[in-house]
């Protein structure tokens, strides 16, 4: 069983971040996982995306071409990515930053106002996490004990009061 | 052990500090900055050296002093930086010292690109500087065996008395994976148990000479036949690869690094096709394991080279065997990774027209 | 009476120089130095390219070769990894000024704790005579046979006037080996040198006004008059700067 995730998104949504979040919860379950980020100038206020691979065994091509879901956060990415998901597959779709409304019939589409959420609920920045809240509960990809035990991990200690807000907010994209 | 996202430029710098590498000597360019910046933090709190250069061939310079005084040490860059090194690398290897280079491969000739390639396969084996020499080439393909792979290069290196060159590329360098290091004590190896090493005398014997330099021919020609004796050991004794479903393989795919993993993905989905194919994954370039590839391909008519360039590797393939296979070739270059269902539909290609 | 002997920081290799160069006095002031400090043991020179490229066969001392201009980054490399060492290059103008200008430059402004003795003969000597980045305007030499014309090759390069712009630099002084008065200078610039890096204080440098008169095509004589005619005007005798930088 693999399951393999592109996000997308502009440079300083936290897209790398809220990979790398996800390739922590494959590793604090015990999965092979892999993040892949698209590096160089794109980096600095372009486009940002990273493959996202988590696999019952050893991961075979990090570079994901074909999602099984795709977290994607701006209009550009949108037009870049949807149409590369697999038939079957999930989109989640930041709507407060993407107009586009998806024609594809053979893909399930979530479209969570994540950026509008963040703000109202005093998670500013924290879009990306609602979205990974989303994909939770759409794909039952994490259990809540690797959800802390992951955000344990990669908060560190000088922040820890930021493993509350991301719990938070990873509730807030299940509910939504 | 506990296991740990790394990027694979990260996991490269805490295994070489793991490994003893007491300095590192480096300049920046993407897309290896990571383990600059790695060894920055890391070094200056354990006791070790971490020095940014003016230039890639200060760089290895530095590293031609450092090896000279039995220190272990190390340097990385990216293609047209490992071009500038290529003159110290020639130094280093006539003046028989250790060391590790790793070179982080991105799209050529000239600035190219930033994103991964494998077009520096020839540089590596053949020519990485004048001269009569080899590098110890090694191409690990996951994190965990880019950490794994830089003791060996260390401890292969100070063995036989020669560089070593880690062949990595951008996707190798900038993915993390999990990794795990076990819990041995970090320790800087001294130049002690090297008699030769260049370090001050003490008043306990003559002095040591790190050189090149030999002006009489028969001298220079003695240096260079001792020095392809100890490679003829290298080839006997130290050639690695990976088999993966060769076994009864019709068509046996070779890839190294980063595209090996893409191309088992392309294997697994061809099997699900009934296709008899497998995957041959040369771990050390240089010496190329040639008995290794012979045997892989016992049952298979038909070889399919994969790599991110135009086709280097393809000639020590053919070379391995003699060219008594029909060997095909499928490439993408100048920072094109490869999927694998392109490799997939050259295999079904291949398998179709019943090639050879 | 003290007896003249070679210093023991000298193997017994005879010298390939040519008669009547300078390279032989001032190896003979390094390995001085060296044994007066009681260094030997812990001292590591760097030969260059250039006629002192086989440096390391004549100095007792441990030894590395380095390629052409490279010396002080090999220097840094040992000793980074060794810093109790002692360690210095010997690198002609060639050498350092032109192909090595940006490791010297750069070792200099790191205040790296070396020494460098830097032996400026306005020429390419091994090559034969070729212009160097110190070669004095109208100087003919075997690639500017109507002389060094400031419009086509530009100017010299004054090395001690340059590095000491540099925060990271102890010593920058120039020295000859024209006369006995000088030489003793020369010595007392080179021990000075030794003696910055003993305490860390930073990067050193005694550049030496030397002959070349196989390739000026002068006696002995005429070329150490040539030296004080020409040289010494255009590259004035000095300390150009003194003081611990830490």
């Amino acid at each position: 069983m693999m399951t393999e995730t592109i996000l997308a998104g502009f440079g300083g949504q936290g897209i790398l971040f809220a990979g790398k979040m996800l390739a922590y919860f494959g590793l604090m379950d015990n999965k092979e996982v892999s993040w892949l980020p698209s590096y160089g100038p794109e980096m600095r206020g372009g486009t940002a995306n990273c493959s996202v691979c988590i696999s019952d065994d050893a991961v075979g091509s990090p570079l994901v071409t074909e999602p099984d879901v795709l977290i994607v956060m701006n209009g550009p990415s949108y037009d870049k990515f949807i149409n590369d998901v697999k038939p079957g597959g999930i989109a989640i779709i930041d709507s407060t930053l993407i107009a586009q409304k998806c024609e594809r019939t053979d893909i399930k589409c979530f479209y969570v106002p994540s950026t509008q959420m963040a703000e109202e609920q005093g998670l500013k920045g924290m879009a990306n996490i609602i979205l990974i809240g989303k994909l939770i509960k759409e794909t039952g990809l994490a259990s809540d004990e690797v959800i802390k035990k992951a955000l344990e991990k990669i908060i560190p200690p000088a922040k820890a009061h930021l493993v509350e807000k991301n719990i938070k907010a990873i509730e807030l994209g299940k509910n939504a | 052990m506990e296991r740990k996202l790394m990027k694979g430029n990260e996991a490269l710098a805490e295994a070489a500090i793991r490994a003893g590498c007491k300095c590192f000597f480096g300049y920046p360019i993407t897309p290896q900055t990571e383990i600059s910046a790695y060894m920055s933090k890391r070094m200056p709190k354990i006791g070790g050296v971490f020095l940014q250069a003016e230039s890639e061939v200060s760089a290895i310079n530095m590293v031609y002093g450092c090896a000279s005084s039995g220190i272990r040490c190390m340097t990385s860059s990216s293609s047209p930086g490992i071009s500038l090194k290529s003159e110290g690398v020639s130094y280093i290897a006539g003046a028989d010292l250790p060391c590790v280079i790793i070179n982080v491969m991105r799209g050529g000739p000239g600035l190219g690109g930033i994103q991964p390639s494998q077009a520096d396969y020839w540089q590596a084996t053949k020519a990485l500087g004048h001269g009569d020499f080899q590098l110890l080439v090694f191409a690990p393909s996951s994190v965990q065996e880019m950490a794994d792979t830089v003791q060996k290069a260390f401890d292969l290196a100070d063995q036989y008395r020669m560089p070593a060159l880690i062949l990595a590329d951008g996707l190798l360098g900038q993915m993390m994976e999990p990794v795990a290091f076990d819990d041995a004590e970090i320790k800087f190896a001294d130049a002690s148990d090297k008699e030769w090493a260049a370090c001050g005398h003490g008043g306990k014997r003559v002095h040591n000479i790190s050189n090149s330099l030999y002006l009489k021919p028969d001298e220079l020609e003695a240096r260079i036949v001792e020095r392809y004796q100890r490679y003829d050991e290298i080839k006997a004794k130290h050639t690695e690869a990976e088999c993966y479903l060769t076994d009864d393989a019709e068509l046996v795919i070779t890839a190294y690094g980063s595209v090996a993993r893409i191309a088992k993905a392309a294997v697994d989905a061809a099997r699900k096709q009934g296709i008899k194919v497998g995957l041959f994954r040369p771990i050390t370039l240089w010496p190329f394991p040639e008995k290794e590839l012979k045997a892989a391909c016992a049952n298979a008519d038909n070889v399919l080279c994969v790599e991110m360039s135009m086709g280097q590797m393809i000639e020590d393939v053919k070379l391995a065997l003699e060219c008594k296979k029909n060997v095909e070739f499928f490439g993408r270059t100048g920072g094109i990774i490869p999927k694998p269902a392109e490799i997939l539909a050259k295999i079904v290609e291949m398998t179709q027209k019943g090639a050879k | 009476m003290p007896e003249f002997k070679k210093p023991h920081a000298l193997t017994d290799a005879p010298l390939h120089y040519c008669p009547g160069c300078t390279h032989g006095i001032i190896h003979r002031l390094v390995a001085e130095v060296i044994d007066e400090m009681g260094i030997e043991g812990q001292t590591v020179g760097v030969a260059p390219v250039g006629c002192s490229v086989m440096a390391y066969d004549y100095f007792a001392c441990d030894m590395i070769e380095a390629a052409h201009g490279r010396a002080p980054a090999v220097a840094t490399g040992v000793k980074r990894a060794n810093p109790d060492t002692f360690v210095f290059t010997y690198q002609g103008d060639g050498d350092l000024a032109a192909i090595g200008t940006a490791e010297i430059v750069h070792a200099a402004t790191r205040g790296e704790n070396i020494t460098v003795i830097f032996v400026n003969n306005t020429t390419y000597g091994m090559t034969g005579g070729q212009m160097a980045p110190t070669t004095l305007p109208g100087q003919v030499t075997q690639t500017t046979p109507y002389g060094r014309s400031t419009d086509t090759e530009g100017f010299p390069i004054r090395v001690c006037e340059m590095l000491s712009t540099l925060s990271g630099v102890a010593l920058a002084e120039r020295v000859t080996v024209a006369d006995p008065a000088n030489i003793r200078k020369a010595k007392a610039a080179i021990r000075k040198g030794f003696e910055f890096q003993k305490n860390k204080q930073g990067f050193s440098i005694i550049e030496v006004l030397s002959t070349c008169p196989t390739n000026w095509g002068k006696s002995p004589v005429e070329a150490i008059q040539w030296l004080k005619d020409n040289m010494i005007p255009y590259y004035p005798l000095g300390v150009y700067k003194e003081g611990a930088i830490r």
